[in-house]
């Protein structure tokens, strides 16, 4: 595999499987996190182009709170969490009884709060991986930017175009009570780490 | 008039009182170029600075700062405009992540801004405004009736250059 336009019908429905482990994962650590009962929708896990992710999270200048992980060990690449406002107001306000601020700016507490969420959902993705394969994964501190779509986009679509001009990308929408809020996951391991990933399910 | 929307890896000229759009710029660079007695404004949004090891570059000529900046200078002589006349006004090339630890990760931008002075610098075409660099993503609007690049972000307000 060359790129992430290799991948055959039975190592996408391995991403799927990847996905959907971990977001059952995510639900239930963010559970204990927020101290409530967090269900999850059945995400929807594709491969999309960077400009149909944009248009998918309502334009490049629709504002979002960005966490964007390194991963290290077996597996190499990043992990990104793309939080819509009412995600982002979710916890915020089950954390801290504040409100996500309108312009987006985070106070420090309020940015290690979301910081906080980062780590345990890219910790739930990441052991779904490794569930599956038994290859060991590390996760850097999340790094937080709050800001367009597009602009925060920009990073990995750069840093990756070696790779792909795609990005395997999961929807989720998590709730609480008539509470719904959607989140986007965006995986990008890196072409021999995805080589590995796939050998290790027996799928090469 | 009417508002030219200019994608990412894209480029596209105007004129009269048309005005040249690209949203969410974060580390990708916004290349205003301008004849002033012309009227003719021309924006590229790139994404890469070097077409350099990209086997489908040919595809994508607008996606790179060495390649992209010649092909607008083309398509603005085709317009009217006269190359030795064109001035340059850029902005972009943020660092959107701190990626602590990953210096060719937080260098991105800085990487896209200097790819395309050293371009403009090559076809002898000045800069004579900037905005570029820092952490937040801008979108910018190239009016063809004055040369004005506007820039516009999450909190921090409006600027004109």
């Amino acid at each position: 595999m060359k790129n992430y336009d290799d991948l055959d019908a039975m190592q996408l429905d391995a991403l799927r499987e990847i996905g959907n482990i971990g977001s059952g994962n995510a639900a239930t650590a963010l559970s204990v996190m927020l101290q409530e009962p967090v269900d999850i929708a059945v995400p929807t896990i594709r491969i999309l182009e960077y400009d149909d992710v944009i248009e998918s999270l309502g334009g490049p200048e629709q504002l979002l709170v960005g966490l964007m992980l390194q991963l290290q060990g077996d597996v190499t690449g990043m992990i990104m969490f793309l939080l819509k406002q009412d995600f982002a107001h979710l916890v915020l306000q089950q954390l801290m009884g504040v409100e996500f601020p309108e312009n987006g700016e985070l106070d420090e507490m309020a940015g290690s709060a979301i910081q906080e969420v980062g780590n345990i959902m890219a910790g739930s993705f990441v052991n779904a991986i490794g569930e599956m394969t038994g290859l060991t994964i590390d996760i850097s501190v999340p790094d937080l930017c709050v800001d367009m779509a597009g602009a925060i986009l920009s990073a990995p679509a750069i840093y990756y175009a070696n790779i792909s001009d795609k990005i395997i990308c999961i929807e989720d929408e998590l709730g609480n009570g008539n509470v719904r809020a959607g989140t986007h996951v965006l995986m990008i391991p890196e072409v021999d780490s995805l080589n590995k990933i796939m050998s290790s399910l027996g799928l090469v | 008039m009417s508002t030219i929307t200019v994608g990412i890896s894209d480029l596209n000229v105007a004129k009269g009182e048309d005005i040249l759009v690209t949203y969410a710029l974060g580390s990708c660079v916004g290349i205003c170029l301008y004849d002033k007695l012309g009227k003719i404004a021309g924006l590229s949004h790139i994404m890469l600075p070097s077409s350099q090891g990209f086997s489908n570059s040919a595809q994508q000529p607008y996606k790179f700062a060495d390649t992209a900046i010649v092909h607008l200078v083309k398509k603005m002589q085709m317009a009217g405009a006269s190359p030795t006349r064109l001035q340059a006004k850029i902005a972009g090339g943020a660092q959107m992540f701190a990626a602590r630890g990953n210096n060719s990760l937080a260098n991105i931008g800085e990487r896209n801004v200097k790819a395309v002075k050293a371009e403009l610098a090559r076809l002898r075409i000045p800069i004579i405004a900037e905005d570029t660099g820092k952490n937040y993503g801008r979108t910018l609007f190239f009016s063809a009736s004055d040369g004005i690049m506007k820039i516009k972000s999450v909190n921090r307000g409006e600027f004109s250059w």
